[in-house]
């Protein structure tokens, strides 16, 4: 594929800092917890966009290979987390974070 | 120039759609907004970043696997016609502006910071013959203790999945 060149880093680091923000934005705004895990895999994103930029910045595949790590970790995490959310709604019937607030005591 | 468009297409996609995910009414529909940002995410790899096989791999593996859990899950759960219940508007004011701060932090902190040029491309360090070779010899041991970490997510998974009459 033809290199398309002549983009600069800042460009995107602005974009994966508008993408963090806004996946803190949902983390923060939201009570629904599966729209909470979603801004999670947003905020994952954004910093694996982040390194790959980087990584074609430097020219360095390690960069690649750390976002590939990041993708199976969030796959690991996606599988145990929505599996207790599904566990939270059997006990619970709601999946409002709300719910979480007794794990306090 | 080309480029230039294709940049500021995919990062407007990206950013609306990410918005969307947050403030639209119902979860699939937050879903399916998600879908079209890591499309977006994978289109920056793809064509912008030379980074081909992660561009696939992102597709496959959240576009494909992870979303479909998540509207597995949604389905399963049943929670499109609930009515949900939504913080009060004070809190989400201090949520709005508090990550409006953070913003403000994060691009004030790159001020200062040197100025960072264009990349130049060659193709040759993200082949995946080269990124295979990073993978297989400089980084072989997280590689099989990340596969470890799944086969413990997946155990881990059905282990909270079955009911607990059971035993």
């Amino acid at each position: 594929m033809k290199t398309v060149q002549g983009i600069s880093l800042d460009y995107y680091i602005w974009l994966s800092a508008a993408l963090f923000t806004i996946g803190v934005l949902g983390v923060l705004y939201r009570r629904n917890s599966i729209i909470i895990f979603m801004c999670i895999e947003l905020m994952l994103n954004a910093v694996n966009l982040l390194l790959v930029a980087f990584a074609s910045y430097y020219q360095d595949p390690q960069g690649q290979v750390f976002v590939f790590f990041i993708m199976a970790v969030a796959a690991a995490e996606v599988a145990v987390g929505l599996a207790i959310l599904v566990l939270m709604h059997m006990n619970t019937k709601s999946i409002d974070i709300k719910v979480l607030n007794r794990l306090k005591w | 120039m080309l480029s230039q468009y294709l940049f500021y297409f995919l990062s407007f996609l990206a950013v609306i759609s990410a918005l969307l995910v947050v403030f639209s009414k119902s979860s699939v529909q937050s879903v399916l907004w998600l879908i079209v940002t890591l499309f977006a995410i994978s289109g920056h790899y793809i064509f912008l970043l030379n980074a081909e096989f992660l561009g696939v791999v992102q597709v496959i593996v959240y576009a494909g696997a992870i979303m479909v859990l998540f509207l597995f899950v949604i389905m399963f759960l049943n929670l499109n016609q609930e009515v949900e219940a939504h913080k009060p508007a004070v809190l989400k004011f201090a949520a709005t502006i508090s990550s409006g701060l953070l913003l403000i932090i994060i691009i004030g902190s790159l001020k200062g910071s040197e100025q960072l040029g264009t990349h130049v491309g060659s193709n040759d360090f993200s082949s995946i013959k080269n990124l295979g070779r990073v993978l297989f010899k400089e980084f072989l041991f997280p590689f099989e203790v990340s596969s470890v970490l799944l086969l413990i997510a997946m155990v881990g998974a059905v282990m909270l999945g079955k009911s607990e009459k059971e035993g």
